[in-house]
């Protein structure tokens, strides 16, 4: 087995093994964030290039260095290969400069964005990214328009990750969901406004890192983080059954996947992805619907982990709060940490 | 130095009829090598030759051959780029306009050592008229049975098809290439796996710009080792240069690799000096995506050698003080060229171009253009001009396809020897208008 040695810290992954998923094994800060791969979709990943890495050995027959940035989720391991992540300045300045061309177009708008609180990019930005953007122009717009009877398409929202065309592409039939355009004017679409219409076409949200496919049914009803996560399970025809419920009261305010602390929809047990039908995810609304296994293990570190299941308000994105504006009045806030310390409250 | 090749046959009026070309030896390189000789007997000439790629990296063509992986029972396609869609390039048309039939015999001949029997040449689509010249060459040869089965009864088949792309310049990327090809969106493709391992349909696959498959004719005609004698060290051969720009002679150009710049910009031969006798400011040598060299260090590199039109005298020195042969295109400004104005085309170029899959060319080319623009306008800041080359650095290495780095090292290039151009548009905004009208700038 290939022996990989990712900051300083070293591993020993399977053949095939991606430097991502290496670093993944080891866990910790030195996982690099990642925006468009993802690990139930075959050929994700490469796009976005927020998972760059530096290669300062290749491997231990050739130990030069690759010259260039390498994307992390693409990029197998070679036994001997030495990476720096978070221990190369370099590294983290390339990284930013991604964040901040991300960012330079997109909106911004968390306060009326369904996504707010588990976002990939709100995370990316304050894990990754600068103070402030240097981009002084007006930013591109599109419509919003509706992909289907239950999807929103926010474009302006997008990060042209591909998760979705990878869904459409692998998990429904009969694409009819791709990118037109090209270049900064490059848009997802259902070609002509053709709707999808697929039993799981509702997927293309879950894998969305951003705000833009979401939820109609669950539009605007409440931020994420005043809802509780439960995992429930039913008899499907159509797919495993296996769901997380969102309630808020006695309420289910939405139906989604069950998402790994990676945000990446979590395999069944027979090693299938727990991809959910339309019908689940829709129309099966009510506590009776469902056999109730109970509260939602939730890893992740984001907002929605910190108002049920997790104490530690260390897990908190103190800047997402602030920008929520729920920062009680005249409590301060550290900047820049990124996370919300207890001690860093002052009254 | 003047030596042509591919060119060499040129002046023959209707050359790009069969007849002609057959009179004038075409196709005798074609039916002596599948009379006389075998596959692996080709690849070692052009190996020997020291052919290095035409379309812009300048690989070795033999190498690139020698990874086409071989696997039993698989189909191999061999592709040619007539996409040629880098601004200051036009070396290709010249020559599939006027010799449709010295492309098409390379064709065969580069299938015949790849063992592919499909080939494919992917053209640009403004050059539809080109595609038609090409269509009727390859009809000739079908009829003279040089194309088809049992080529001139040797016992190889191969087809031959040209396929017309709908005009982006990122379908000159060879991944980009392939999945137009195969019906789809333009995209570059994420290496690994390269073409030779996985290329069209999954099948192996060899790229070749039209200049590199045609020279395959030449070297089979001269032998590998005649070949390598013409030109200087590692530069192998001729190569045609696209010449374009304030010069008294635009125009293609057949050049031995070697040939002094100097030479090139002002002897009659060629491009026949600077235009109304003026001063040269600066040279754009290999295509928009290569750093542009003011008139100093494009004629002689910084130890005050001479430079030549060969892959490593216009490299060095690396960026600092060089730039790239690239695809030859070679474009000239004279001493009352706008920098500014030069890079903000090119910019403008590169944001429409980008296919938009990566984040850093899809936002940041876009960005630039925007900086440039407003300098241009009159309200540029110095910080501008710092945050123009930030945002180039950070590009630059971090995208899926090259178009990233083409977008990045023309403004990288043009703040590096030109800063004080920039700086004077920031500084003196008022002067702007005079240059604007002097250029016709429409805004
Ligand atoms: C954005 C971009 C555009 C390109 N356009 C062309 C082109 O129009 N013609 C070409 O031959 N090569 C082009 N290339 C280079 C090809 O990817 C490839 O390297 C070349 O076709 C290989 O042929 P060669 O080895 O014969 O040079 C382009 C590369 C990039 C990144
Ligand atoms: S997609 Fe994320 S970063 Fe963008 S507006 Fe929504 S929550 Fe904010
Ligand atoms: S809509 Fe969402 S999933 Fe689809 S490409 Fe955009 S960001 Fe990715
Ligand atoms: S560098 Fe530009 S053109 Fe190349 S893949 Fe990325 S976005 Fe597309
Ligand atoms: S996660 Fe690797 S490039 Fe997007």
């Amino acid at each position: 087995m290939p022996l990989v040695t990712i900051d300083d810290i070293p591993v020993e992954v399977p053949e095939g093994t991606t430097i991502l998923e290496a670093a993944r094994m080891i866990g910790g800060d030195i996982v690099p964030p990642a925006m468009c791969f993802h690990s139930k979709l075959k050929t994700s990943g490469g796009y976005c290039r927020t998972c760059i890495v530096k290669v300062e050995q290749g491997s231990a027959k050739d130990p030069r260095p690759i010259p260039k940035p390498v994307a992390s989720c693409r990029t197998t391991v070679m036994d001997g290969m030495v990476v720096r992540n978070i221990t190369s300045p370099e590294n983290l300045e390339a990284r930013a400069g991604v964040v901040e061309l991300l960012l330079i177009n997109h909106p911004l708008d968390c306060p009326v964005c369904d996504q707010a609180g588990e976002c990939h990019l709100q995370d990316l930005g304050y894990e990754h990214g600068k103070e402030a953007t240097r981009y002084e122009f007006a930013r591109r717009e599109f419509e919003p328009t509706d992909i289907g009877e239950h999807i929103k398409l926010h474009m302006n929202r997008c990060i042209l990750c591909y998760r979705c065309v990878k869904v459409a592409d692998q998990i429904t039939d009969g694409r009819c969901h791709g990118v037109i355009n090209r270049g900064e004017v490059a848009e997802i679409s259902t070609y002509i406004e053709k709707a999808i219409d697929n039993d799981f076409s509702g997927n293309v949200i879950d894998v969305c890192p951003v705000g833009a496919l979401t939820d109609k049914t669950f539009r605007f009803k409440s931020r994420v983080w005043f809802t509780k996560p439960v995992d429930a399970h039913r008899n499907c025809a159509k797919c495993c059954g296996k769901v997380r419920l969102w309630y808020q009261g006695e309420e289910v305010l939405r139906v989604t996947a069950r998402k790994d602390q990676w945000g990446e929809v979590e395999d069944n047990t027979d090693g299938t992805t727990a991809w959910i039908c339309n019908e689940c995810r829709f129309d099966k609304k009510n506590t009776t619907d469902w056999t109730i296994e109970g509260p939602s293990k939730i890893d992740r570190h984001s907002v929605i982990s910190a108002n049920h299941y997790e104490t530690s308000l260390r897990n908190i994105k103190a800047d997402t709060l602030k920008m929520m504006g729920s920062v009680p009045h005249g409590v301060k806030v550290e900047l820049g940490t990124g996370a919300l310390d207890p001690n860093n409250l002052h009254k | 130095m003047s030596k042509k090749l591919l060119l060499k046959n040129d002046h023959i009026p209707n050359i790009h009829q069969l007849a002609v070309y057959r009179a004038h030896g075409g196709y005798a390189v074609l039916e002596n090598t599948l009379k006389n000789s075998n596959p692996d007997h080709v690849l070692e000439e052009v190996k020997k030759s020291g052919l290095r790629g035409r379309g812009g990296a300048g690989f070795p063509t033999g190498l690139k051959w020698s990874f086409l992986a071989r696997p039993e029972g698989v189909s191999r396609y061999l592709v040619c780029n007539a996409d040629e869609s880098e601004p200051g390039t036009f070396k290709d048309r010249y020559l599939m306009e006027r010799i449709p039939h010295l492309l098409i015999e390379g064709m065969i001949l580069s299938s015949f050592a790849l063992g592919a029997k499909t080939s494919y040449i992917y053209i640009r689509g403004e050059y539809f008229y080109v595609a038609r010249i090409l269509e009727a060459a390859i009809a000739e040869a079908y009829a003279a049975g040089l194309l088809g089965k049992n080529i001139l009864g040797s016992g190889f088949d191969h087809d031959c098809y040209v396929q017309v792309g709908a005009g982006a310049y990122i379908c000159g990327e060879e991944t980009a290439l392939l999945e137009s090809l195969e019906g789809k969106r333009g995209n570059p493709r994420i290496k690994p796996p390269f073409p030779a391992v996985a290329g069209l349909y999954g099948c192996p696959t060899v790229v070749n710009n039209v200049e590199t498959i045609a020279a395959v004719v030449l070297i089979l005609e001269l032998g590998g080792d005649e070949y390598a004698k013409i030109g200087i060290g590692k530069s192998t051969g001729t190569k045609l240069i696209s010449a374009s720009g304030h010069i008294n002679n635009p125009g293609v150009y057949e050049i031995e690799l070697g040939v002094p710049v100097e030479e090139f910009i002002y002897s009659e031969q060629y491009c026949g000096g600077i235009r109304g006798g003026r001063k040269l400011k600066a040279v754009v040598a290999g295509g928009s995506s290569v750093p542009i060299l003011p008139a100093e260090l494009i004629l002689k590199t910084a130890n005050g050698e001479p430079r030549l039109m060969s892959y490593e005298s216009l490299g060095d020195g690396g960026f600092a003080t060089g730039t790239m042969l690239g695809s030859g295109g070679f474009i000239v400004m004279d001493e009352d060229t706008s920098i500014v104005k030069n890079l903000y085309t090119f910019a403008r170029f590169y944001h429409h171009e980008s296919c938009g899959q990566c984040s850093p060319c899809r936002e940041g080319t876009g960005w630039m253009e925007k900086i440039l623009h407003k300098i241009l306008e009159g309200h540029g800041t110095m910080q501008d001009i710092d945050l123009l080359w930030d945002i180039q650095s950070k590009i630059e290495g971090k995208t899926i396809c090259p178009l990233g780095e083409a977008a990045a090292w023309p403004v990288a290039a043009a703040i590096r020897h030109f800063r004080s151009e920039f700086e004077s548009y920031v500084q003196n905004p008022e002067n702007i208008k005079d240059i604007k009208h002097y250029y016709r700038l429409q805004n």
